[in-house]
């Protein structure tokens, strides 16, 4: 169990020393620091779908990718399944997570809700970045509505 | 026991490509070319085939006088051919398994190395030892 945690420390750094003071003032400083942090998932998504599907010819078409995303992916990085996915049928799906682990020490309700999202970039690189390696290009974004609940909106792209 | 293995990027051009007789190395990158026409056709059959276990290795994609040629898929479209010489009759289909499970594995760990950009050139030592390991045992 002392392994989960050691992974939300690290996140919990890497946020805080992107999102440091010193760093360029203004919204530009603040856009690069958001990418670079879903860069970072996204390598790990990379690997993460390269490694997880073991064996067997895991996915088929997009519902699996995301099935895959929902079950095995979450199950990997954060020892629980995905609460929620819902879809229109039209390449947008919606992840809902109830209880998001990375966002579990920070509190309940509405405290700290114009925080969250930063905590949540390296995660959208990450789904982002898995589905790459399945062969989907998808445009990830997140949004918290009260902690530690959230959701992740993922627009597949017609290539 | 293969004389000669290749990796294949999702966009069909070589990750990595290796034979064993170094003097006609030509030959055997036109086999592993004319075999992905092969291994796409079985992707393609695989998809619309309603069988419940896909599986990634594709078996055995056509047989020349001289030499055989294998293929595996990987999850993210990642080929991988084996061309194995036909005189070799005491190589079974398990054994081949076994040695695209050792691909797919060191495949795998270069895919997670972080010096590793996806879509270059494979120039990992570590994989090369590997494929090397797996054409050594040539009579």
């Amino acid at each position: 169990m002392a392994d989960a945690v050691l992974f939300e420390f690290l996140h919990t750094e890497m946020v805080a020393e992107l999102w440091a003071p010193d760093a360029d003032p203004g919204s530009g400083g603040k856009k690069k620091s958001w990418s670079v942090l879903e860069g970072l998932g996204f390598r790990v998504g990379q690997a993460l779908g390269e490694r997880l599907p073991r064996e067997t010819l895991a996915v088929r078409e997009e519902l699996d990718a995301l099935k895959f995303l929902c079950k095995d992916l979450w199950a990997a990085m954060f020892q629980k399944h995905m609460d929620g996915l819902r879809t229109n049928h039209q390449g947008t799906y919606v992840l809902q997570d109830n209880n998001f682990p990375l966002l579990l020490t920070m509190g309940s309700g509405s405290q700290y809700i114009e925080e969250a999202p930063k905590f949540l970039a390296f995660t959208c690189g990450l789904l982002c970045g898995a589905l790459h390696t399945l062969g989907f290009r998808s445009l990830v974004t997140a949004s918290v509505t009260a902690l530690p609940a959230c959701k992740f909106q993922v627009v597949m792209q017609k290539s | 026991m293969a004389v000669c293995i290749a990796v294949i990027a999702k966009e069909n051009y070589p990750l990595y490509i290796r034979s064993t007789p170094t003097e006609n190395e030509l030959k055997f990158h036109y086999m592993v070319h004319t075999s992905l026409d092969v291994v796409d056709e079985k992707i393609s059959a695989m998809g619309k085939a309603l069988v419940d276990q896909r599986e990634l290795y594709l078996g055995l994609l056509y047989p020349t006088e001289d030499y055989k040629v294998y293929g595996y898929v990987t999850n993210s479209k990642v080929k991988f051919v084996m061309v194995v010489d036909s005189s070799n009759t005491a190589l079974r289909d398990n054994e081949i398994r076994s040695m695209f499970r050792k691909l797919h594995n060191s495949y795998t760990d270069v895919m997670c190395n972080p010096f590793y950009n996806p879509g270059d050139r494979i120039q990992s030592r570590a994989f090369d030892n590997m494929v090397t390991s797996m054409m050594i045992q040539v009579c």
